[in-house]
């Protein structure tokens, strides 16, 4: 089967199958990833370009080793040093990527629906990598991946999401791609971080965190971002860290074979503690790794839609 | 000039009459041959519509719209007088700026143009403007618009420094430390990632200017009220009697927040557009006369503040040519308002509020006034609008009401061969 759209801009936007069709390849391309050669063919004689309005360490790496080893050619933009700086909007830009004959442009932007406005007027294929809160649809992924991984289906697993859930394009887009796959999420955090309405994304919002937690079979930290202590939405990291913190004493309430996942940066001691970060429950690193298998998977399924096209 | 306007149905009545306009007046049937007979076969004929609120951009915006634009939207969309906001550039705060926009419509207008004087100085919500020397120079209402008056402090001396003048107060209610969003807060917002604007930031100041009106006895305004809770407050308000006028406009009791899915931001709108259950309180309101008109809120905007990211994007949406319709459409024709109260929220009404003095048919007031065919559907199309802008959410409706004819002060401004 192939991919539905030209582009991926969200688990809202995919159907079970399709999830379902990424996942399967993506085990494929662990297998490439760990063996001894990397190297394919699969995007041979394609351009993959990478556009960043955002840091990024991870995705964009990932993305971009991804295209590398299946034998893309790629190149990336991001705002510092590039026309971007001198004012040049979005869709211009993202037109000028296009008519250099790009195959894929990956792009991360901090407003929501970004690449769902600029989707349309391409011929190339559009990657969500992160706009604003919205989705981070690629991540999800993974996250799901590497669940799917560990237990053998996502169906009827109860992860427990902690944190900052507002503000979180991971929180959104595993809510919505766990939920279709039949996987239940808990989601906790301040009250001031807990956006009106996420119920109806078919979650549910827990009152403490050992309701969170309890029976989970995994448990995934969300990146404070720590600017927004100026904003109210929390009085201090040493507050937050105490009563919104997943720590080491929790995890008794969770299921013995549960695991930690965290889509990284992490602030160690804020979120959980280096001690769970670095324990044998951690998937952390794992999912660096699956998120390049992911990443390779994706681009093989939208290139595989695009030749047939 | 002398026109005839054949086969009216005057005010809506069954039976089709003639309409008789000589020297900018309506007057009693005469003999003598007129420079023009219109025969509208049996169009609806009423008062021309007039807007209490609407942006014309000009001056500063003239790439989003002008006063010559703007007004000859407006007669296509039926309307003969429009008022418009001050937040031009620069800001319509002192007698020369009214003065400059009254004599260019004079010239170039396709309609009367009333201008709404700021409150502030600048807008800026520190220092009363001249309310006074602009009155003197032809401003019909006070406001800051597309920002609210926000200290209560200088609203309270707005409201009461303007009554001397005998000038009404309109405010945009919006508390801005809740307003920090893009869409209205709810599920759908944070579906979409999109920061929300909750009700509350609405209210909090509804309720806030509803208390300063009381506690003066003096009269305000509550510029396009969007949500039930603010309609409830604001019929409890009434019920005690406190001195407060209301207005509304088409997409409130047109679309809901699912019209932004798609990070549409031809619906993205201050305050935005709500759900169905304040849709539903909106046409309870202008039903049972707690909102008292509809205004477009015509709001102007070039493809490149739209064309944009959806929090990045300019609020507001055109309103002028699709605002008779859609009030026909879905309110008198879904049976929730009768003709004559559309007519009254339209016309009659925001005359009486500004003191405009129009608003009516009768043998001896001015001729302005619009035909419409309340019979034939038709497709909106945004592509044959005379606004320059073309941000609107409404292309491609099938609508009822379409405006045939618009006459203001004896002068055909808009017609469409029948």
């Amino acid at each position: 089967m192939t991919l539905l759209s030209k582009d991926l801009l969200g688990l809202n936007e995919l159907t079970t199958d399709e999830i379902e069709e990424i996942l399967v390849t993506t085990e494929t391309m662990k297998r490439v990833l760990t063996s001894g050669n990397k190297k394919t063919s699969h995007l041979q004689g394609k351009s993959v370009i990478t556009l960043f309005y955002e840091n990024s360490t991870r995705t964009r790496l990932s993305f971009e080793l991804a295209s590398k080893y299946m034998g893309a050619s790629s190149a990336n933009i991001s705002t510092s040093g590039s026309s971007v700086n001198k004012g040049e909007s979005l869709l211009d830009t993202a037109r000028t990527i296009d008519m250099m004959a790009t195959d894929i442009i990956i792009m991360r932007h901090n407003q929501s629906g970004a690449p769902h406005f600029i989707a349309p007027f391409l011929k190339a294929s559009v990657v969500n990598a992160g706009d604003g809160m919205n989705e981070h649809p690629t991540q999800a992924l993974l996250d799901m991946f590497t669940l799917k991984e560990r237990f053998g289906s996502l169906k009827g697993l109860k992860i427990a999401i902690c944190g900052d859930i507002s503000h979180s394009r991971v929180a959104r887009s595993n809510s919505i791609g766990l939920s279709k796959m039949g996987a239940e999420v808990h989601l906790f955090g301040p009250p001031t971080m807990i956006p009106m309405g996420i119920e109806q994304m078919g979650c549910k919002v827990a009152r403490s965190l050992d309701e969170a937690i309890c029976d989970a079979d995994a448990i995934m930290g969300l990146r404070v971002q720590l600017e927004r202590q100026s904003n109210s939405l929390f009085p201090s990291v040493a507050e937050y860290s105490k009563y919104f913190s997943i720590l080491p004493e929790l995890l008794s309430k969770a299921k013995s074979n549960a695991i930690i996942m965290h889509p990284g940066p992490c602030n160690h001691g804020v979120e959980l503690p280096t001690i769970l970060y670095d324990s044998p429950q951690s998937v952390i690193n794992e999912q660096v790794t699956n998120g390049v298998a992911v990443r390779m998977a994706i681009l093989y399924l939208l290139i595989a839609r695009r030749n047939l096209q | 000039m002398k026109v005839i306007i054949r086969n009216a149905r005057i005010m809506g009545e069954d039976s089709p009459d003639n309409l008789y306009i000589r020297d900018g007046l309506i007057t009693a049937p005469y003999n003598d041959p007129p420079d023009r007979e219109i025969d509208v076969s049996g169009a609806a004929l009423f008062p021309g519509l007039i807007d209490a609120h609407c942006h014309l951009r000009d001056p500063g915006y003239e790439y989003k719209e002008d006063i010559q634009s703007g007004t000859m939207s407006a007669a296509k969309g039926g309307y003969t007088s429009v008022c418009c906001m001050p937040n031009t550039n620069p800001v319509c705060d002192n007698a020369s700026v009214v003065s400059s926009i009254i004599s260019k419509s004079k010239k170039v207008g396709f309609t009367n143009v009333f201008p709404i004087g700021a409150a502030s100085k600048g807008l800026c919500g520190k220092e009363l403007a001249e309310i006074g020397l602009m009155k003197e120079a032809g401003i019909v209402a006070i406001s800051n618009d597309g920002l609210p008056i926000e200290p209560s402090d200088l609203m309270r001396k707005v409201i009461e420094y303007a009554s001397s003048f005998d000038l009404i107060v309109m405010n945009h209610c919006e508390d801005t430390s809740l307003s920090q969003g893009a869409m209205n807060e709810g599920p759908l917002s944070t579906r979409m990632g999109l920061r929300g604007i909750p009700t509350l930031a609405e209210n909090i100041m509804i309720s806030r200017d509803l208390l300063i009106a009381e506690y003066l006895n003096l009269p305000v305004h509550i510029c396009h009220v969007s949500n039930k809770v603010g309609v409830q407050i604001i019929r409890e308000a009434k019920a005690r009697g406190v001195k407060v006028t209301a207005e509304t406009c088409p997409h409130y009791f047109s679309l809901t927040e699912e019209a932004v899915t798609g990070y549409n931001t031809d619906a993205k709108m201050s305050p935005p557009l709500r759900t169905e259950e304040d849709r539903q309180a909106i046409i309870e309101g202008l039903a049972d006369k707690t909102i008292d008109i509809i205004v477009t809120d015509h709001a102007p905007h070039h493809p490149d503040d739209k064309q944009i990211e959806f929090s990045m994007a300019e609020k507001g949406i055109v309103g002028f040519e699709t605002a008779f319709a859609l009030a026909y459409t879905n309110l008198v024709r879904k049976g929730r308002i009768s003709l004559s109260r559309l007519i009254e929220c339209m016309s009659e009404k925001p005359s009486e509020i500004l003191k405009l003095g129009r608003g009516s048919i009768q043998i001896g007031s001015i001729a302005d006034i619009a035909c419409f065919d309340l019979m034939t559907p038709f497709v909106f199309d945004k592509n044959q609008m005379l606004s320059k802008s073309r941000n609107t959410p409404f292309h491609n409706h099938e609508l009822v009401g379409k405006c045939i004819l618009t006459i203001q002060g004896g002068q055909i401004t808009y017609e469409e061969l029948c």
